[in-house]
């Protein structure tokens, strides 16, 4: 039986649609996950996709973290549940303290629309074991607010660790400290990253298929643990 | 009734993209010697009651967990008794 990857949809989020064809596409069973229902319909997986849940009042993902399926992802990651959260769900990842640091206005004050190019730093998490150290993708990157920021030991911290999950090459397009596009838990299963891998899964509609793998990954993690 | 006043207001090391361009704005206006400009939020809540106890606890927590980003940001709570 195929793995099954919830995505979570929040009033405002944009790419849960697409999330769900990503992971149909890499081979796995997307399931919809409803913001107020704290069922996680026993999901294998979980991806919070972007977006703008609750129109971003307040501050990014700030009133999402709340929501009543994110007890449930809290309680999950905590015991190993892999959660993969983009772009708004980074920000929501961030702000239920699943992820350390924040994400800031962008350092440009613009959104940022763009192909990316990132470069792998770690593949030792669940959603990037089927890439190489090294690898270079490219993948889209759409935000105002994707500045990640913390504090010098945090980053200290992640770099140590080895958690720091890809690295913004070429521009760094919104100030994020260190380059840092995406970060991992200590444990591997929760990573967070502020591009859009899952744009990026079919020649047809995406610059690459670079993302793809993001979801493999997460499948091949869970198949070679059962 | 009680009014209760939060202010938040970023870190003093987090970067403030939004204070620099005002400060740019304020320059451009003819305002010399502006030397640094922080942009906050002010959040104004008028509660029913005295404000005490388990319900001034839960506000503070509340002001640091909601209204702020402990992350990122600072607040200051400022409880006004007898708010019309």
């Amino acid at each position: 039986m195929n793995p099954r990857v919830g995505v979570v949809t929040f009033p405002g989020s944009l790419d849960d649609r697409d999330a769900a064809r990503a992971v149909r596409i890499a081979g796995g069973e997307p399931v919809a996950l409803w913001h107020g229902d704290d069922d996680l319909r026993s999901v294998d997986a979980v991806v919070l996709p972007g977006g703008f849940s609750y129109g971003d009042y307040l501050r990014c993902g700030a009133i999402a973290r709340f929501a009543p399926v994110m007890h449930s992802i809290v309680e999950g990651a905590k015991s190993g549940l892999p959660v993969l959260g983009i772009c708004n769900g980074f920000q929501i990842l961030c702000e239920s303290h699943l992820l350390p640091g924040a994400l800031t206005r962008n350092d440009s004050l613009h959104f940022i629309c763009r192909d990316q190019r990132l470069r792998i730093e770690d593949t030792t998490s669940m959603w990037t074991s089927d890439y190489e150290p090294g690898d270079e993708i490219v993948i889209p990157l759409k935000n105002g607010e994707g500045g990640f920021v913390a504090d010098e030991k945090t980053l200290d911290m992640l770099e140590g660790e080895g958690r720091v999950i890809a690295r913004y090459l070429e521009l760094n397009p919104n100030g994020s400290r260190r380059d840092i596009a995406g970060i991992r838990n200590e444990r591997g299963n929760v990573v967070g990253l502020m591009p859009h891998p899952e744009h990026a899964v079919e020649a047809l509609v995406g610059p690459t298929t670079d993302g793809l793998a993001f979801f493999t990954s997460v499948l091949n993690s869970l198949v070679g643990a059962a | 009734m009680a009014r209760v006043v939060v202010d938040v207001m970023l870190k003093p090391e987090i970067l403030d993209p939004q204070g620099r361009a005002v400060q740019g704005a304020l320059g451009r206006l003819g305002l010399t010697g502006v030397s640094d400009v922080r942009q906050g939020k002010q959040f104004v809540i008028d509660i029913e009651g005295d404000l005490e106890g388990d319900r001034l606890a839960l506000m503070h927590t509340l002001a640091e967990e909601l209204l702020s980003n402990p992350v990122i940001e600072d607040y200051s709570m400022t409880v006004l008794e007898d708010a019309q």
